[in-house]
Formats: C-alpha cells, sequence, structure tokens
C-alpha cells in the first residue's frame, strides 16, 4: 500500500491474474470501479465472471495481482480489520443464498444480529422496513425461503445485503431464472435503491435489459481480457464476439 | 459520505418555542447509536402540544436504521393527532427518508408468539403423530421394495450389475479397514475385562469361551451393522437427499427410468450381500484381538486357544451371529433410502434426515437384534 487510496475508488483491481485448473481466466485485468456508479461485468458463460466477483469479495485468492476494495487489500488485513470491510458492502449471491432453517426475517436480521446490538423489537422494525424497501409483501417475513419464489428468494437476498447500509453492493446475475416482467422490475428496484442509498453496485449479468436499464459502465470479459465501456462504445467494439453482444443490445434500444 | 470510523455520538434534545415542540437532532444517527436511542424515541413524550418540529439539520450520518427511529416517533406522534414538520433535512439524506417513509406503511411485523403450556403441548403432539406418521411411511417404502425386488427377480436383466458392483465396493470393500480396526480393539477389551473377572476363580481360560461366544453370537455382528449404520446408512440418507435437491431424482423419473430400481435396489442388495461377509470379517478380527491378548497376558498359546475355542462354540453359534446380517443390512439400507427420499429441498432437511436414518437404523438394527435373541432363545440354539 504505498501510494495513498483514492477515496473516489471504490474497488480497484490491479494485474488480476487468475488460474484455475492450470487454464487461464484472467491474464492481468485493471479495473477501476467509482463510488456511486453501477458497473456491470458480462461475458460468455465460462470467461469467469463469477470468479471475478469472488475474488474481489475474497472467497477466491487470486494467483497475481492485487485487488483493493474500499481502500483496503483483502489479502493484508488481520480477521478483525476484514470484518470491519465486510460490514460495508452487500452481497447477493445467484439464487438469494438464503439460510434455509431461518424465516425470511430472521435472515435480513442476521447481519444486525452479528454486527449491532439491538433489541428485538427494533430489529423487527428495520426488517419489515428493509422488506418493503425491497417490495417483499408483509407476509413474507415470517415465511421460510423453501416457500418463496424464486423472485421473492432474490428480492430477501438483496434486503439481507442490504441490511448495514452497505456503500457496496455486489450482485451475481440478480435477473438470472426470473420472468421478464419480474426482471425488470427488479432493474428499477436496483436503480432506485443505488440512488436513495447512494450505493456502488458491482453486478455479474447476462440480461441485455438489465444491461441497458442499470449500468453506468460495462466491463467485458472476453479472451481473459477485460475492455471497459458503454453500451455505445463498445458496440462499435472490433472484437466480433463484443460486437455481436452489443449489437443486440442496441437493437432493442431502438426500436 | 463515510467520515472514519469516530464520528461524533448522536445526541438530541427537547426544546419549546412559541407553542411548538422541537426535537433538535445531531450527531451520527447510525445502528451503533440505535441501542440508546430506541428506548428514549418509543418514550418520547411530548405533553400537551399539536405541533412539532424535527430539527435535523446538525445530523452528521444518517443510516437506515437512524432514520427508522425517526420516522418511527414522527409517525407515532401523528397517529396522536400532532402536527410534525422535519426541518433542515440535509438534500443527501432526503432520497433515504423518502424511500423508507414511502415504501414502509405497512405495520411492523408482529413477533412471533412466545411458547405457551398450548404451544408446547401441540409439539409433544405434532411429534407422536409424526413419528407414527414416519413408522407408516417406512412400511409403505417397505411394501415397493419388496414389490420391486420380486419384478427384479422376475426380470433379472432389470439388476443394474455395475451399480450393484459399485454398491458393494463402497458398502463392504471400504468399510474393511475400520471394520476390522474396532473389532480388533473390541476383541481386545473383551478378552482383558473376561479374564480379570474369571481369574478370581482361576477359570482364565474360560475367557477363550468367553470371547467365542460372545463375538461369533453378538459383538462381531453388532459392530459391522453400526458402522455400516454409521457409514452406509448415513451416505445412502444424504446421497439420494441431495439428488432430490438437485432435481436428479425428478430428471431420473421423466426420463423413464424407475427410481427404486436405479437407487434403491443396488444400494439394498449391494449392502445385503457384503453386510454378512464383513460380519465375518468382524468376527475373526474380534477373535484375533482376543487370541492376541490371552497370548500376551494369560499365556495361553494361539494352539491352546483354538482348541479351547473348538469345545466352546459349535456351529450354530457362528451361524446365529452370520444369519441376522442379512436382517440388520435390509434394516440400514431400507432406512438410509427411505429417509434419504424424506429429504426436502433445504440443506438442513438433508443433513436432519442423514442424522435420523443413522439414529433410526442403530435403533432398529438392536430392536432386532433383542428379537433374535428372544426367538433363538426360545429354539433352544
Amino acid at each position: 500500500m504505498s501510494t495513498a487510496p483514492d477515496p473516489d475508488i471504490a474497488i480497484s483491481i490491479r494485474g488480476l491474474v487468475t488460474r484455475v485448473g492450470g487454464h487461464i481466466l484472467h491474464d492481468h485485468i485493471d479495473l477501476d470501479v467509482v463510488r456511486g456508479e453501477i458497473l456491470a461485468v458480462v461475458g460468455s458463460s465460462g470467461s469467469g465472471k463469477s470468479v471475478l466477483l469472488r475474488s474481489i469479495i475474497g472467497l477466491q485468492h487470486p494467483s497475481g495481482g492485487r485487488i483493493e476494495v474500499l481502500g483496503h487489500d483483502l489479502d493484508t488485513l488481520s480477521d478483525d480489520a476484514l470484518v470491519h470491510v465486510q460490514v460495508r458492502w452487500g452481497v447477493l449471491f445467484q439464487d438469494g443464498a438464503l439460510f434455509g432453517d431461518q424465516t425470511v426475517a430472521q435472515n435480513v436480521q442476521t447481519p444486525l444480529r452479528e454486527h449491532a446490538d439491538l433489541p428485538q423489537r427494533l430489529m423487527d422494525e428495520i426488517a419489515s422496513v428493509r422488506l418493503s424497501m425491497v417490495g417483499l409483501p408483509p407476509d413474507a417475513a415470517g415465511k421460510y425461503p423453501s416457500e418463496l419464489s424464486g423472485g421473492m428468494r432474490k428480492r430477501a437476498g438483496l434486503a439481507r445485503a442490504l441490511t448495514l447500509d452497505p456503500e457496496l453492493l455486489f450482485l451475481d446475475e440478480p435477473t438470472a431464472g426470473l420472468d421478464p416482467i419480474s426482471a425488470s422490475e427488479f432493474d428499477v428496484l436496483v436503480r432506485e435503491l443505488q440512488q436513495s442509498l447512494r450505493l456502488t453496485v458491482f453486478m455479474v449479468t447476462h440480461d441485455l435489459g438489465t444491461l441497458r436499464a442499470t449500468s453506468d459502465r460495462i466491463a467485458v470479459l472476453v479472451d481473459t481480457k477485460l475492455k471497459v465501456g458503454t453500451i455505445a462504445t463498445l458496440a462499435e467494439d472490433p472484437h466480433p464476439w463484443i460486437h455481436e453482444y452489443f449489437a443486440g443490445v442496441r437493437a432493442m434500444a431502438q426500436p | 459520505m463515510h467520515a472514519p470510523a469516530l464520528s461524533n455520538a448522536a445526541w438530541y434534545k427537547t426544546e419549546h418555542r412559541n407553542g411548538t415542540f422541537r426535537l433538535v437532532v445531531g450527531g451520527a444517527w447510525v445502528r451503533g447509536e440505535a441501542r440508546r436511542l430506541d428506548p428514549i424515541l418509543r418514550a418520547l413524550d411530548i405533553g400537551q402540544y399539536t405541533d412539532a418540529e424535527f430539527d435535523c439539520g446538525a445530523i452528521e450520518r444518517l443510516d437506515t436504521v437512524g432514520a427508522w427511529l425517526l420516522l418511527r416517533t414522527k409517525r407515532s406522534l401523528e397517529q396522536r393527532g400532532v402536527a410534525v414538520r422535519p426541518v433542515h433535512v440535509d438534500p443527501k439524506y432526503r432520497a433515504l427518508v423518502h424511500t423508507i417513509d414511502h415504501e414502509c406503511r405497512a405495520p411492523p411485523v408482529a413477533p412471533p408468539p412466545r411458547p405457551t403450556l398450548t404451544t408446547r403441548l401441540e409439539r409433544i403432539g405434532r411429534g407422536c403423530f409424526h413419528a407414527v406418521h414416519q413408522g407408516y411411511e417406512l412400511v409403505g417404502f417397505f411394501g415397493l421394495i419388496v414389490y420391486e425386488t420380486i419384478e427384479t427377480i422376475l426380470h433379472p436383466r432389470r439388476l443394474r450389475i455395475a451399480a450393484l458392483v459399485h454398491q458393494m465396493e463402497e458398502t463392504g470393500l471400504n468399510a474393511t479397514p475400520i471394520v476390522g480396526l474396532l473389532s480388533f480393539l473390541i476383541g481386545v477389551v473383551f478378552a482383558y475385562q473376561g479374564s480379570d473377572q474369571l481369574r478370581r476363580f482361576g477359570a482364565d481360560v474360560f475367557t477363550v469361551n468367553l470371547l467365542g461366544v460372545g463375538v461369533l453370537r453378538e459383538l462381531g455382528g453388532l459392530m459391522a451393522a453400526i458402522i455400516a449404520a454409521g457409514r452406509s446408512g448415513s451416505a445412502f440418507a444424504a446421497q439420494i437427499g441431495t439428488m432430490k435437491l438437485s432435481e436428479e431424482i425428478d430428471a431420473i423419473q421423466v426420463t423413464g427410468f424407475n427410481v427404486v430400481e436405479v437407487l434403491v435396489l443396488p444400494r439394498l442388495l449391494g449392502i445385503i450381500l457384503t453386510l454378512p461377509l464383513l460380519t465375518f470379517y468382524s468376527n475373526m478380527m474380534g477373535l484375533l484381538g482376543g487370541a492376541a491378548t490371552c497370548n500376551l497376558d494369560l499365556g495361553i498359546t494361539i494352539p491352546a486357544f483354538l482348541h479351547q475355542l473348538h469345545g466352546a462354540v459349535s456351529g450354530w453359534t457362528f451361524w446365529v451371529g452370520v444369519i441376522k446380517a442379512p436382517v440388520f443390512a435390509f434394516i440400514i439400507g431400507l432406512v438410509g433410502c427411505h429417509q434419504g427420499f424424506q429429504a426436502e429441498r433445504n440443506a438442513s432437511s438433508v443433513g436432519r434426515h442423514t442424522t435420523q436414518a443413522v439414529v433410526e437404523s442403530i435403533f432398529l438394527v438392536i430392536a432386532a437384534d433383542a428379537v433374535f435373541s428372544i426367538v433363538f432363545s426360545k429354539l433352544g440354539i
């Protein structure tokens, strides 16, 4: 940590190399995520998008390079210091990753229970605030994850990710498996919450609609490298995969 | 936006100005302060005022918990007919406050009722009903298995040889190290305890009789069965439960396979064929452990041990132990597979049913052993 971290940069990746079983997924990737933006990562299946997300949140150890999240290199932090970074982010996993033996309300309260000392009555209130923020009906609070539909599980997972008022929100394929209407509702929700809670969002997605509706910038992971731009600039990219992909997005944008 | 860790603590003061009640708040209104603020705000009394102002100008940090505390106070005053005006709200917090205020109109979730005598009784009742239902389901599953087994005997081509051999390797061959070691140790323990007692009567040599009858009739078979329940019964439940979780069972079903034929019969037949062999092996290792102890502790040589053993046990002593093995195996396989199918589609349920499979199968094995003892004693074997 020779240079002081730039306070406007939420995530900074320098020279990231990821090797999985002798196969190179990321070859010296650089990326900066600016505070307050929504950055979406796209790429073909198996290109290592989710691995990139897992590397940033410290679930996967990079083979080389450095990742700084909120000004900290997770690899160099002690366990206590790591927790201080972890309470400043929220992660929505692909299928919500709700704890199956807890009700939705308990799921949402879990981070509070662990990291804050609040009376149960207040926690119940906060849980219902969170649930209504993500658009879940009040009766969802007492249900178990197995009783919810996929879309509701994602909303509940989002409520849990937001419980500690994170600065940084990670979304792993937030709209995968949702019908187009639920998906676009979810996009609107993410956008609204991002603005009202002033979140920085890092998302991995496949969904062209999500890209168009929510993202400020897009990072394309192709042939182990990252290309960053907007829909307009990426559509001009000479790379055939990128070109084909964003020509499709642009076609959708122009009815 | 995020000041480095230590910011001013949250504070508040109340004022009365021109017939208006004023709540002035400032500092960091964040979740770390909520424990202190929550009871104060809940008990806030504004007397006879019908007009209130919340001055939020001094707030340095605000998160959802802090915003909710203020909004909740505002709402509870409004319910009492007080007009509340928030003033000096920093524009950067407006969106947050608006979102909470706009979205959260529903009453807060009622906490789950505390357990009363009735709910406890209800739990006991449900537990009993569940146990009976479980037994009923197990009998149904038993019937299904018997039917499918007969079908397979009538059409032997339906038997999946590769899967059967694989299961025999898993449940039988791979269990030999642990079964052998534990039975050997049981033999050692048994011989020591027996010789200690019998030495008082100068009858040390009867340790061999005790060992022979004890290991061959009961211990060898029970050890093998209990280890099989722990290793294989749990594996059956966990494998089938996980397959249910990942929809593999549904996939098998819609592809036109018979689930019982594909999943249950190879496991059940595999353990039924291998547990008698494991029992035999367990018997031998138990006797070996006993013989080693007798040799070292009592000075009974191996030929003398064998001679004494020959006199002590009959063919029936051995067969009584081995005959029980297929029955134990059937119980373990049946319960393991059944619990696997009972699992619901979540991780904790698979874990629960795996535990249940082991507990239930060990219970049933020992119960069956007791029944065998009674029957054999009536038959005079």
